[in-house]
């Protein structure tokens, strides 16, 4: 009997295969199974991206009520960049996120290192930490955070609710991604190299700079990119430790929802999901440039 | 005394690299939950603060209430159905991406949602099942009598399974990528009919990836105030919506901290019975 | 340790001075203890190896010479200077990692010039090092490529001049050659051999393949689960191995437990047989006799010479330049190598199966191994 021979993938399936005489052939049924398969595939997909036209649609649309199309119209963008309490909450996200991935990008990394090359105490406490911190749900942080900030405000007066705070519970969930993309990098590093660095007579803070650094800039470059998107779409976090004043983007529309349906929010949303998508286009573009 | 001259420098570093980050966890995270937990202990004082006595009263509030049984009840049940919602849309995509010519525009088509603001995902929902929305203009049209689609318990489903279906894909995509199909071949091989060998050799390959997926939308979706807020329109109260109001309109923060002790208590019982079957490597495919 | 010293198959002239002593040095991973109470000195400019079985420790006494590993006890001295607790880049030795380590984001130049740019040498002076480097290593005009760019033996070289333009007291090399295909590898051996003659550095070889060491080295260190089984120059092991482990593990050896009856005299299981002037043993004293299959010699008709027993060709292996017989004597079983030399005379002879034959075990290339494994037993 002929061994199986390894499959690629499910498309190789349709494919004739003259090693089968003694397998039976099933390549009519696959054939089958894969049209049906690539067809619930972009009902899937149809199903993904239906809200998302609906909205960028009905962002240009004239009616202020209802989806029925009334014609081609760009007010509600004129009348959300009028508004300027919303450029404000725009600049509001951008320092929250901007500060806080940059934060817990350069503490995030230096924790990942330290997980990976050193051992001590209390090292797998610190990594189920970690995954406690990434899994658990983001109302429990958003209350734990606002009780901490009660009781010390309480005991010292300081911190007030604002956009510090809203950056220090950013940061403390971003550590954790960061840490564990930096981490998965790492680990892929062969220790050689930098045994080698030091052998060369480079300390650990040059190893650092000129071996380890380089090597998984990939891993620091995406937990960034991951930590800014994890900040810029927070909700709930933000929710309990902002106060007056420091209102972000999701915040502002978390409200406005409540009030009801409005075009001006359509608009907002068609522009920031025009935003992520530049911004992955770039990034896919960038990384595939990079190799 | 030469352990501690080597050692030392490797203290140093691993203070250096450690340090901060643990610190941080620390104070933002570790200390919190304690205080959460304490708070949990203590009881509404004047003005909605805390204050003495401790005592379990809390907890005992809330497993002698058959209400907030109902509510941890419903969380899980809306969360166990629309996390298997999400795996009967999401387990064939993955499927059909690890196979497809173009996975990596595919890919990024999942992306996409996936990193698009929850907020904004959530609201498109409304713009489609409200009564002037998009599915009643589409029902009207053909003279029927429009349905009443928000709020209610259906849109919260929906709305679930839409939200956290990229957060499904993309784990279990990783694991699909993995599989080695020579396996379905031995399995017709030896005479197995196609769904048989399919169940064999191929979908036990996925079930690390399964259950990762599984994880990261059940959990979040049992923890939600957001989905249960903005769709349920109030009709649908989660322990997420029940720990929120403590803490906001019924300014009791006390018993608001006693229900997120439960809510991460089983969060974490998840975490560890997914840990015990699946170890360390499937706590970093988590990520 | 004193005249034999150096007997090595090249006339060499070596330094006086030590340039690495080791003191007792153990290393412990838990439970396991990689390398048990080591002591050895490697002199100026020797082409020092240490050669044993996977896992006996090679690599952890290499990087706690390197100073990569901290040992748990005993001492290192490099040049005379203590470095217990003097971290790697401090060191005067450098190391030819067995995976070359090269650094994927840098350029060949770059990889070289790592090591003087830590030293903080001026521009110029570090491209004039480069071009030595790579003439050196018969590279040049290699500066640009990237390392991914190289093929195996390409890597290796650049790994070697990336350590040697440090001009290391102690070079350091970890089974450099092992990941290379068999005529790469007696290349690159030559190669390797002729620079560290030009270049007078000290090398510490780590290989698990003895021919290598036996080709390479001036002395070969024989370790065994952690400890140095024997020390000598490269002959000196491969001729008179002290250990059973030593005679099995270098080349083949035919290892026969005797029992002295005389000074000179030993009792076997294949009869008596007399041993060579210098060894003197205690009567009754167990050991065993280990020879060499090529000096074991076969003759058709009983010769004059003594330790002569008759035994039956089991075997014959037909490898081209010898032939390989198996000799049953009793139970006893024996591996003779004899040149193929198709003359047939008095020890030349070619014998066929079965036949029987006279098998002299020469007195003076027995050597009488002191049994370790008997009185474990
Ligand atoms: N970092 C480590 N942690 C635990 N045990 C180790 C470590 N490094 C080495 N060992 C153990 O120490 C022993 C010696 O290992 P070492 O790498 O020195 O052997 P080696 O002689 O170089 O073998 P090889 O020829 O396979 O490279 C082995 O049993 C190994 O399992
Ligand atoms: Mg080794």
């Amino acid at each position: 009997m002929p061994a199986p021979k390894a499959r690629g993938a499910w498309t190789n399936w349709s494919e004739p295969g003259g090693n089968r005489n003694s397998t039976p052939s099933y390549a009519y049924l696959e054939r089958i199974m894969k049209r049906l398969l690539s067809v619930y595939a972009w009902l899937v997909f149809a199903f993904l991206y239906l809200p998302i036209v609906v909205i960028v649609a009905l962002s240009f649309n004239k009616s202020r009520y209802g989806v029925s199309w009334t014609g081609f119209t760009l007010e509600w963008y004129s009348r959300l960049f009028a508004n300027e309490r919303v450029l404000e909450y725009l600049g509001n996200t951008l320092v929250v996120a901007t500060v806080s991935t940059t934060v817990s990008t350069i503490i995030g990394t230096l924790l990942a290192v330290g997980l990976v090359r050193y051992r001590f105490r209390l090292q797998n406490g610190l990594r189920y930490l970690l995954y406690t911190t990434v899994v658990v749900p983001d109302i429990v942080m958003g209350i734990s955070l606002l009780l901490l900030f009660a009781e010390v405000r309480s005991l010292i007066g300081w911190p007030r609710l604002s956009l510090l705070t809203i950056i220090l519970g950013h940061i403390s969930f971003q550590i954790a991604y960061v840490t564990l993309v930096v981490r998965a990098r790492l680990m892929l590093l062969d220790p050689a190299l930098e045994e080698a660095a030091l052998d060369l007579g480079a300390n650990n803070w040059r190893t650092f700079r000129e071996v380890t650094l380089p090597l998984i800039s990939p891993g620091v470059v995406s937990g960034a990119l991951l930590a800014f998107s994890l900040s810029l779409d927070d909700f709930v976090v933000t929710f309990f430790t902002s106060g007056s004043g420091s209102t972000t983007l999701p915040l502002y529309i978390y409200s406005a929802v409540k009030l009801g349906v409005s075009p001006e929010i359509h608009a907002l949303s068609t522009l920031m999901v025009g935003a992520t998508i530049l911004v992955l286009v770039l990034g896919v573009l960038f990384w595939r440039n990079r190799g | 005394m030469r352990e501690s001259r080597g050692g030392s420098e490797r203290l140093r570093l691993a203070w250096i690299t450690v340090g901060p980050g643990a610190f941080w966890l620390l104070l933002f995270v570790l200390i919190p939950t304690l205080l959460m937990f304490v708070a949990s202990l203590l009881s509404r004082g004047d003005f909605g603060t805390l204050s003495l006595p401790l005592g379990l009263r809390n907890y005992l509030r809330f497993f002698s209430d058959p209400v907030y049984l109902e509510i941890i009840g419903l969380s899980v049940w809306i969360g166990f159905w629309s996390t298997l919602l999400t795996i009967v849309l999401g387990y064939p995509l993955a499927f059909y991406i690890a196979g497809s010519k173009r996975k990596q525009v595919l890919l990024l088509m999942v992306i996409i949602p996936f990193f698009t603001n929850f907020l904004i995902r959530v609201y498109a929902w409304i713009v489609i099942l409200q009564k002037e929305g998009l599915v009643n203009a589409f029902i009207t049209a053909f003279g029927l009598p429009p349905a009443d689609l928000f709020p209610s318990t259906f849109a919260v489903y929906l709305a679930s399974v839409y939200t956290y279906l990229p957060f499904f894909v993309l784990p279990l995509y990783a694991a699909v990528e993995r599989i080695d199909w020579s396996l379905l071949e031995a399995a017709y091989d030896l005479g197995a009919p196609p769904v048989r060998a399919f169940w064999e050799a191929i979908f036990p390959q996925t079930v690390p990836g399964l259950f990762a997926g599984f994880l990261l939308t059940f959990i979040p979706a049992v923890g939600t105030f957001v989905i249960s807020d903005l769709l349920g329109g109030g009709k649908v109260v989660l322990i997420g919506n029940l720990i929120q109001q403590q803490f906001t309109s019924a300014q009791n923060w006390a018993f608001g901290s006693a229900v997120s002790m439960i809510l991460m208590a089983l969060v974490l019982l998840g975490l560890w019975l997914y840990a015990r079957t699946q170890g360390e490597r499937g706590m970093d495919q988590l990520v | 340790m004193e005249g034999t010293l150096f007997r090595g198959r090249r006339e060499r002239r070596l330094g006086e001075n030590v340039a690495v002593r080791l003191e007792g040095l153990t290393k412990r991973f838990g439970e396991a203890t990689a390398v048990a109470g080591v002591s050895l000195e490697i002199r100026d400019g020797e082409f020092f190896s240490l050669l044993g079985p996977s896992g006996c420790g090679k690599t952890t006494l290499l990087r706690m010479i390197a100073g990569f590993e901290e040992p748990d006890s005993g001492r290192i001295l490099i040049g005379g200077k203590d470095m217990v607790g003097v971290p790697p880049y401090r060191r005067p030795v450098n190391t030819v990692f067995q995976n070359y380590a090269l650094f994927p984001h840098m350029t060949v130049a770059g990889n070289i010039a790592f090591g003087l740019r830590m030293k903080r040498m001026p521009k110029p002076e570090i491209e004039q090092r480069i071009a030595w480097a790579l003439e050196l290593i018969n590279l040049p005009g290699y500066e640009n490529r990237r390392t991914d760019q190289l093929s195996g033996g390409q890597r290796q070289r650049v790994a070697l001049a990336r350590a040697l333009v440090n001009e290391p007291e102690v070079l350091l090399l970890d089974e450099p050659l092992s990941a290379l295909d068999l005529k790469l590898r007696q290349e690159l051996r030559v190669e390797l051999m002729n620079l560290q003659e030009r270049l007078g550095i000290t090398f510490i070889f780590v290989t698990h393949d003895q021919e290598e060491a036996l080709v390479m080295s001036d002395r070969i260190a024989v370790m065994n689960r952690g400890q140095v089984e024997q020390i000598g120059a490269t002959e000196e092991v491969y001729e008179w191995p002290r250990t059973p482990f030593v005679a099995r593990f270098i080349g083949d050896s035919n290892l026969i437990p005797a029992t002295a009856t005389e000074p000179r005299r030993v009792h076997t299981s294949l009869g008596e047989f007399v041993l060579d002037e210098e060894d003197a043993l205690t009567l009754g004293q167990k050991v065993l006799l280990s020879i060499r299959p090529e000096k074991i010699r076969l003759f058709r008709d009983r010769p004059n010479l003594p330790n002569a027993f008759r035994a039956k060709v089991d075997d014959i292996i037909y490898t081209g330049s010898e032939n390989q017989y198996r000799l049953l004597a009793g139970d006893t079983c024996l591996m003779c190598d004899t040149l193929n030399q198709d003359i047939q005379e008095p020890g030349h002879e070619e014998f066929a199966y079965d036949e029987e034959v006279w098998v002299v075990l020469p007195p003076e290339k027995l050597v009488v191994i002191e049994n370790s494994e008997a009185k474990n037993a």
